[in-house]
């Protein structure tokens, strides 16, 4: 009933809007044409200045609104150079933006009709298009080189200590892996995948650097270490989204792909710096995947290195998980496997 | 013979067989079907592109409104959802499945049934013949035939909104794998068979009404009419046109390897896949590769959008600032420009996909080059409006509202573009943004300044002004409601295509503003209908035309009779002696295309 009744309403509004506008013309006829034009040319030219400045004070009144619920300071480090380059490039564009605002909506009203006026016969000018094309070229030059210069160093190599985590995506969610104490990964195949004998992943377990890998829900980092992240796809493509350190990459199924960045501040210190207790360092799909996508979630957990040492101890290997049968003959294994991390760190 | 006859039977022979039999027309009968179906006058085929257009923009927006009452209000029912979509709204609540269908139908039928079909299709139908002075197009059977693929390709897509599987859901870029394996998703089995069907038809329509406007650009100007004494529109509308020509092509050819890896076993697309339960036996393909066929299209297909817009625009700014188009040399220049750098960008859209760094470099320099012409635009735009004597119409705010908005969202771009800053935005609310402002916004207002402006035209009538300034307000105020705070959720790295943000902490700050969002949207939309209703109400009830030439304006379009027959020009086709933009020269307001130059005057 109330759906009729909005439904109702508004068709009322329409007819309203419809009689009155059909009245402005009949209203526009007995006037005279003339002077019907000049008064709406007025009215027309007077909203456009209007626009204008309420619109500069509606993005400066948007942006007091929304400026804290955005991002604050970038998460790694080299995101700092992300950021860096939006500020250049708000910059930029921000004043250019401001200025052929005001001069479109400011000409508009200028030189609107006006009994008497003539307009100027003005068909081109070389000299003013030379510099209104040589001045964005320059402009464009320094945001490019500015540009290029972080990109190549995002996608360098990355350092040969840094840790290695490998994550794929699959619908709809995250697998982590970890190569354990040997730093290698073992290798994997889409074909040995069987999800009921505890190999999700698909690792082959004669390949001996697969006997330490180990499995998380989580990605746990070490704080000012930089770490690799091998991006890959069971099924469609994913995309690891990571807001707070700046980055992206997408996990393409049969074609992995790497990104690598230094974490600058603990979860803990960013529930500080933020304020918010329930901060979290999240993995968001941005890469359109199916009907779960929104709810494609990982989390992220930056730490010290005494704190991820003692996640990594309780971690047992993927394999012992495997072969449960072995288990016995694997725990002493994995005992000293957390011995050994233990010892590295004293 | 006299020297008008033989000038005369010239013309004749160079319009060939267009203006064949023409002289006797309106002596012969048309019959309902040949007149208003299978017509073949480039004006109603003009106004079927119109038409059919505003009604899948209707649906297309529709559905933004229903998705977007899903994002602005999460948690409440709406129990008239379920009454029209049933089982896909469940309890008054569209579910995941139905909220990706309606997306993916959103960026769809607007980018190509609407911005494409509807813009170009009908613009270039209605102005190519009448303002370089043609009977009607190279082909008139072509173009009859562009349209009605582009008819049943319409049909194929609306009869996928209604199989049991739903429509395509895997977004308008239809991405393999997701779209190539119906296990993936539900919209992935019919839906995207019929979609590929629909695009596929949509293609040969694109060509067929390409190769045809582009044959009647080179071949078929009235005798005077050089190229550079064309109207901007018609510049537009040639570049685009060999866009179009050039790279729909390639996206068919990516369509048919989609089609060939669902059907017929092949691995072109896919590779290393393990899905429902089991390992799949494809190999060696890659994903990666329709991206770069899809965009090879896709990029050219936003300037496909946006060029007729921009030389419409062009032109009703001229018309009326009553001033002389600013530069116009290096407006047909940056079209050019942009047409030539169209082709070369694609990439951009795929900096995150694990291209190759070296090459997304380039890409990145060729990208924020088209910056340059853009610009060019932009300030010879501005410098049109300078000391002009500019009256008001639906239309000119229109285009004002075109430049804003180009401008809005062109500078997003130059973000977008540079891949350091694409790293952290790519396929966030900022992409939403800018696109829906610089070729969802913009381009619409260049569609409503056209619908505007050549109305008259098209149907003899005016439409209402009154709703037309209503109309254009409430959109301006609106769309900038919309789409501007939508950059801050970009920059908080808050993904597109989310059903649902509030289990994330780093995206749920942001309920209120969703709803806001969402409260604009319907209300823009409601005007929308008013626009629709002003259109149609005014097509019998408008008020009539009196004058041939409404808006004083020089093009040619202005000297054919107020009410249109078949073959344009009653008697001979006029002869052309000047460019179209002489406003205000010499202490005249206008002089049209087809007054000689005077003994003392130079030509443009």
């Amino acid at each position: 009933m109330s759906g009729f009744l909005a439904v109702l309403v508004v068709v009322l509004i329409f007819i309203v809007i419809f009689q009155i506008a059909k009245a402005s013309e009949y209203v526009s006829i007995l006037k005279g044409e003339k002077k019907a034009r000049q008064q709406s040319n007025r009215i027309n030219g007077f909203l456009l200045i209007a626009f204008l400045v309420l619109g500069l004070i509606g993005v400066y009144y948007c942006n007091d609104l929304l400026k804290g619920k955005i991002l604050g300071e970038s998460a790694s480090d080299q995101g700092e150079g992300v950021d860096k380059l939006i500020y250049v490039t708000l910059l930029i564009t921000g004043v250019v933006f401001v200025i052929t605002q005001i001069l479109l909506f400011y000409f508009a009203f200028k030189y609107q009709e006006k009994e008497g006026r003539e307009a100027f016969y003005f068909p081109h000018s070389n000299k003013l298009e030379v510099i209104w094309t040589v001045i964005p070229a320059i402009a464009l030059t320094i945001l490019v080189a500015f540009g290029l210069k972080h990109w190549f160093q995002l996608t360098s190599d990355a350092p040969a200590d840094a840790v290695i985590v490998e994550i794929t995506g699959k619908q709809f969610n995250w697998l982590i892996r970890y190569p354990g104490k040997d730093g290698q990964l073992g290798r994997r195949s889409f074909q040995l995948i069987d999800p009921a004998a505890s190999n999700e992943l698909g690792v082959d377990w004669n390949d001996p650097l697969s006997k330490d890998d180990f499995q998380a829900t989580e990605v746990h980092l070490v704080v000012g270490k930089p770490v690799k992240f091998v991006i890959g796809s069971r099924d469609v493509i994913h995309d690891v989204g990571l807001p707070q350190f700046r980055l992206k990459m997408d996990a393409v199924p049969g074609i992995p792909t790497t990104l690598w960045f230094t974490p600058k501040f603990t979860t803990k210190q960013m529930k500080e710096k933020t304020g918010n207790p329930d901060f979290t360092y999240e993995i968001s799909c941005d890469q359109m995947c199916g009907s779960g996508h929104y709810s494609m979630r990982g989390v992220i957990v930056v730490e010290t290195q005494e704190e991820y040492n003692a996640w990594v101890a309780k971690q047992p290997t993927q394999y012992s998980l495997a072969h449960p049968a072995a288990a016995p003959a694997e725990a002493p294994k994995a005992d000293s496997a957390q011995k050994t991390v233990a010892a590295n760190t004293k | 013979m006299s020297n008008e006859a033989t000038l005369h039977s010239q013309q004749e022979v160079m319009h060939g067989a267009a203006a064949h039999g023409h002289h006797d027309h309106g002596h012969h009968h048309e019959s309902f079907i040949s007149k208003y179906v299978f017509s073949l006058d480039h004006k109603m085929i003009a106004k079927q592109f119109l038409i059919t257009g505003i009604v899948w923009a209707i649906i297309g927006a529709f559905f933004s409104v229903l998705f977007r009452l899903q994002l602005g209000y999460p948690d409440a029912t709406f129990p008239w959802l379920e009454s029209i979509l049933g089982h896909w709204a469940k309890g008054g609540r569209i579910t995941p499945e139905a909220y990706y269908a309606l997306v993916t139908m959103h960026g769809t039928i607007l980018v190509f049934f609407v911005l494409t079909a509807g813009l170009s299709g009908t613009f270039s139908n209605l102005l190519i013949p009448l303002q370089v002075g043609a009977r009607d197009m190279a082909s008139p059977f072509m173009n009859c035939l562009s349209y009605w693929f582009f008819f049943l390709a319409s049909l194929v897509m609306m009869a996928s909104l209604f199989v049991q599987t739903g429509p395509a859901s895997g977004g308008w870029t239809m991405y393999p794998p997701l779209s190539a394996l119906g296990d993936a998703s539900i919209g992935s089995k019919m839906g995207v068979d019929l979609w590929l069907t629909s695009m596929a038809l949509f293609v040969v329509s694109q060509l067929l009404g390409g190769l045809n406007y582009i044959s009647t650009i080179l071949n078929m100007r009235a005798k005077g009419m050089s190229m550079t004494k064309m109207p901007l529109t018609i510049w537009s509308f040639f570049f685009t046109a060999v866009l179009g020509v050039l790279s729909f092509p390639v996206l068919l050819s990516g369509f048919i390897l989609l089609l060939m890896d669902r059907h017929a076993g092949t691995s072109f697309y896919l590779s290393d896949i393990f899905i429902a339960g089991k390992a799949l036996a494809n190999e060696g393909g890659s994903a990666i590769l329709y991206q770069h066929l899809f965009w090879f299209l896709g990029h050219p297909e936003v300037y496909i959008i946006i060029l007729p817009a921009m030389g419409m625009v062009s032109e009703v700014l001229a018309v009326s600032s009553r001033k002389p188009i600013f530069g116009y040399l290096a407006m047909v220049g940056s079209l050019f420009a942009i047409c030539i750098l169209a082709f070369l960008v694609w990439a951009h859209h795929m900096f995150v996909t694990g291209l190759n760094p070296f090459l997304g470099a380039f890409f990145v320099l060729l990208t924020l080059l088209i910056a340059v012409p853009s610009a060019i635009k932009v300030f010879n735009w501005l410098t049109t409006i300078w000391k002009g004597n500019i009256h008001f119409t639906p239309a000119s705010l229109f285009s004002i509202g075109f430049v804003s908005t180009f401008i809005s969202g062109g500078l997003t771009g130059i973000w977008l573009g540079n891949s350091s800053i694409d790293i952290h935005l790519h396929d966030t609310y900022f992409v939403i943004a800018h696109f829906h402002i610089v070729m969802g916004v913009s381009a619409f207002f260049g569609m409503f300044a056209g619908i505007y402006h050549w109305f008259p035209k098209m149907y003899g009538r005016f439409m209402n002004n009154t709703l037309g300034y209503i109309h254009f307000w409430i959109t301006l105020v609106g769309a900038y409601c919309i789409f501007w705070p939508m950059h801050y959720e970009g920059m908080a790295g808050m993904p597109r295509r989310y059903f649902d943000y509030s289990t994330w902490t780093s995206f749920n700050q942001f309920s209120g503003l969703n709803q806001f969002i969402s409260f604009v949207v319907i209300i823009v939309f409601a005007v929308q209908l008013l626009f629709v209703f002003n259109f149609f109400y005014s097509i019998f009830k408008g008020r009539k035309m009196t004058t041939q030439n409404p808006w004083k304006a020089t093009t040619l379009e202005w000297t054919t009779p107020i009410h249109g027959i078949h073959g344009n020009w009653p008697g001979e086709i006029p002869e052309v002696h000047r460019w179209a933009y002489d406003y205000s020269k010499d202490g005249r307001d206008f002089i049209p295309q087809t007054e000689p130059l005077g003994p003392n005057e130079s030509g443009h």
